[in-house]
């Protein structure tokens, strides 16, 4: 029960960090492309990739630190439903051009940056071993 | 700070439900395969494609929107557990779950906007 608790106040975060960078990226932004989400889905994933890996190397960390800051934290600052969302809105209004970048960056650029994090979180890329 | 309020609040609730439906779904079955990212991701969608629809006042916009249907769907472990099936090798599961997760996320998105609308 406390663990919900615990990964309930870490989504609390994750959601106002998210609605904090959107309010800091529309602000300077008028583009087409969804600037704001596909910045945060970016830095997410790269995170939850390293912070996963990290955890693996290190088992006296606490058990709920995946859970609270992976589940919790990154999860809830990361979205999809927005992504999908914006999608709609961009095919909508005739930016299908705008739509389909958008979707095949965030398919390539979210893989990318999760791989990423996994190597550096696991060492690989300071030639250590992949764990 | 009263949206601020609204965003938190509605995240607290998408994150806990996000999590308890994984915990469940671990308990249910014992498949590699990530149904409970597939899920909310795609019931998210659907529910946020509905809410936008309907141009709602700001308080549920943030609460709903921004603050719950954001929380409970997640880009991250999406990306993450394809990353685990890409290290064990499994390309057939790994396009499985994308093209699951893109196509019928998007598509459960407009499914909830033409809902919305009428």
């Amino acid at each position: 029960m406390l663990l919900y608790i615990w990964v309930g106040i870490a989504g609390m975060a994750g959601a106002l960090l998210r609605y904090g960078l959107g309010l800091a990226v529309s602000e300077s932004w008028g583009g087409g492309l969804p600037l704001a989400t596909f910045l945060t889905n970016m830095a997410g994933s790269f995170a939850l990739g390293y912070l996963t890996f990290w955890l693996g190397r290190r088992p006296s960390a606490h058990p709920y630190t995946s859970m609270v800051v992976g589940t919790g934290l990154i999860g809830s600052f990361t979205t999809f439903s927005t992504f999908s969302v914006e999608n709609i809105q961009l095919f909508q209004t005739g930016q299908t051009a705008t739509a389909l970048l958008y979707i095949l960056l965030s398919l390539i650029g979210g893989l990318f940056m999760s791989w990423a994090g996994f190597r550096l979180g696991s060492g690989v890329a300071k030639g250590g071993a992949a764990s | 700070m009263n949206h601020m309020l609204l965003v938190a609040a509605g995240g607290f609730f998408g994150a806990v439900f996000r999590f308890g439906i994984g915990q469940w779904v671990i308990k249910q079955t014992s498949t590699a395969f990530p149904l409970a990212t597939l899920f909310v991701n795609i019931t998210g969608s659907f529910l946020l494609g509905w809410i936008t629809a309907m141009e709602p006042s700001d308080s549920i916009r943030l609460f709903f929107g921004i603050g719950f249907m954001g929380a409970f769907t997640t880009f991250s472990t999406l990306k993450l557990e394809s990353i685990q099936f890409y290290r064990k090798k499994q390309w057939d599961v790994l396009i499985l779950y994308l093209a699951l997760s893109y196509f019928v996320g998007i598509l459960a998105a407009l499914a909830g906007f033409v809902l919305g609308i009428r």
